[in-house]
């Protein structure tokens, strides 16, 4: 694209400052680059990736205890590491922790997949809008008000024991299962959206090709749509997984006593003031969730955030 | 696909069954707000407004509501002008490390929330800086630059430039065209990047506990504060229920942008 800048000399009157600039910026592209790479860039690299970095180094110090005073003692050790990884009781949490996330994933996928496909292949368009509007609503309800509604679902005079009470039921009260069953109603909508999405790329005609090559409904869900929908889960899974593993507030709401591998590195924060315990306890989350997207990379699920 | 009668009813039931665990919850919410028991057990004992009226005049509630708009609004502005910047530099310029962009301004949303709080708190506590408002602005503008960047994003790959050329062609300078042609074409993309960012910041807790000051309360953090005093159930169970109602705003709106012009991305 050619210009005839108006700057050229001969012409009457000079152009103000900010037309010069402009038009100095549209010669200078890299400048331009440069000046839209400036704020963002900082911002993220030297404060985000600086505090991570940070982070990163605290884990490897030591909050000495043994005084009166708690002094922070800055010669880099594994301690904290050692720590984390040899006491029974992270160990436990470690586990509980990522077999919550375990379930998590399950039951939300199980509860994803028939609403999911209801929408993208057996409502009609208008209610398939309807349908996706009533899905994504709750995602802008406040998170801790769905955890604090599930503490009135499942307190002792709550919802659930009231409507089990006639048939001799009772709800798990406040534990693990509690915890399991708020992290799964809170991030149901992160599963049903992508496999949602998924469903809908899957175009009808496999379907009918299925369907006349004479396969049923449930063979052709098995052999054809799982597959094809597999990156779409796993995508899901992401989010139900890497949200759960940093979670300390909704077990805080509706675990009773039962802790989570987040309330390990939150307590050491805020009880204890142990930031380098802390820190430490932070690498862990981070890289299960690398490990675990280094696991379904393969798969194309990243693709499919 | 052709689906046996039963098959369909099966789907229908499990849809219908699951947008019901998904909305009974919060309707608990809503009608306990107006239970007159102090212990507010299930089935309500009766009908009451005193604890809406009581939570209206709340000084903490109105207070942490307050701070949590102020926080929001000046996060959204920093996550608008950022998202923007880092949107345009990716689409518009070819240069080494383009492909790392999406990925480094995702990483504050994809990592989980007490891993960010944790490495703003190191970062703050190793510079010296004091915890407050500012803090908590800044820990929520980092997660929320992603969504600007990928509305953002968006747009400007779907439109080109070609408009742009135009302009530039029948003589606008680079401030002309920036300011009657690219910016109106994104002003869909910028609300709708600007609701998420204002709602994503609006509900955070976990990076606001680790970056907010002993004396200041958003209203999550007032909420969570609150959730376990006996006494206060009733006035969070106002501030819950007027959570739910409030829900459906940017719902609205966002429903209305779409319509317009395509929609917007998380």
């Amino acid at each position: 694209m050619t210009t005839s800048t108006p700057t050229a000399e001969g012409l009457p009157g000079r152009p103000s400052a900010a037309v010069r600039a402009s038009s100095f910026l549209h010669r200078h592209p890299r400048l331009r680059l440069a000046g839209l790479l400036s704020a963002p860039m900082l911002w993220l690299v030297v404060a985000y990736l600086g505090s991570l970095a940070v982070m990163f180094v605290t884990a490897f110090w030591r909050l000495d205890t043994g005084g009166f005073v708690a002094v922070l003692d800055r010669t880099p050790s594994l301690q904290n590491f050692t720590e984390l990884l040899t006491e029974d009781v992270y160990r436990r949490v470690a586990l509980r922790t990522l077999g919550i996330a375990a379930v998590v994933t399950v039951v939300d996928t199980l509860v994803a997949l028939p609403m999911a496909f209801y929408m993208a292949k057996v409502a009609s368009p208008r209610t398939r809008k309807v349908l996706v509007a009533l899905v994504l609503t709750p995602l802008w309800a406040s998170y801790l008000v769905k955890a604090y509604a599930w503490r009135t679902m499942l307190a002792e005079d709550g919802v659930v024991n009231w409507a089990l009470g006639p048939v001799g039921g009772r709800g798990p009260g406040f534990g693990v299962a509690a915890t399991a069953i708020t992290l799964g109603y809170l991030w149901l909508p992160y599963m049903i959206l992508p496999v949602f999405a998924g469903l809908e790329r899957i175009p009808d005609s496999l379907l009918e090709a299925s369907g006349d090559l004479g396969g049923t409904a449930g063979r052709t869900f098995r052999s054809v749509v799982l597959p094809l929908l597999f990156p779409s889960i796993v995508a899901g899974s992401i989010f139900t997984f890497s949200l759960t593993l940093g979670d300390y507030i909704a077990v805080k709401i509706v675990g009773g006593s039962t802790q989570m591998f987040a309330n390990v590195i939150y307590d050491n924060i805020g009880v204890a003031g142990n930031l380098p315990f802390a820190a430490a306890a932070a690498v862990f989350p981070v890289v299960a969730i690398l490990l675990y997207l280094a696991l379904v990379r393969r798969t194309g699920a990243l693709d499919n955030l | 696909m052709s689906l046996s009668a039963r098959a369909r009813l099966l789907l229908r039931l499990a849809t219908f069954g699951g947008l019901a665990v998904i909305y009974v919850p919060l309707l608990v919410v809503l009608v306990n707000s107006f239970n007159p028991s102090k212990t507010f057990g299930w089935p309500p004992s009766g009908f009451t407004t005193q604890w809406w009226s009581r939570a209206a005049s709340n000084p903490g509630a109105r207070e942490a509501l307050l701070t949590s708009v102020e926080i929001a609004l000046a996060a959204t502005a920093l996550a608008l002008v950022l998202g923007s910047m880092a949107a345009f530099a990716v689409a518009r310029y070819r240069w080494f490390g383009r492909e790392t962009v999406s990925f480094l301004v995702v990483l504050p949303i994809a990592l989980p929330g007490i891993v960010t709080g944790i490495a703003l708190n190191s970062a703050f506590s190793a510079g010296g800086v004091a915890l407050g408002f500012l803090t908590v602005v800044v820990g929520h503008a980092t997660f929320c630059i992603v969504v600007v960047y990928n509305n953002v994003l968006a747009r400007l790959r779907r439109t080109g430039t070609t408009l742009e050329e135009a302009s530039a062609d029948l003589g606008a300078s680079t401030l002309q065209t920036f300011l009657h042609v690219t910016f109106p074409q994104l002003r869909g993309a910028l609300l709708a990047g600007g609701l998420l960012a204002f709602a994503l910041s609006f509900d955070e807790i976990v990076v606001t506990q680790f970056t907010i000051s002993a004396g200041l309360q958003t209203l999550p953090i007032w909420i969570f504060a609150n959730l376990f005093r006996p006494n206060q159930a009733p006035v969070v169970n106002v501030v819950a229920a007027a959570l739910v109602v409030a829900s459906v705003i940017p719902v609205y709106l966002a429903n209305r942008l779409s319509e317009g012009n395509g929609g917007g991305r998380i």
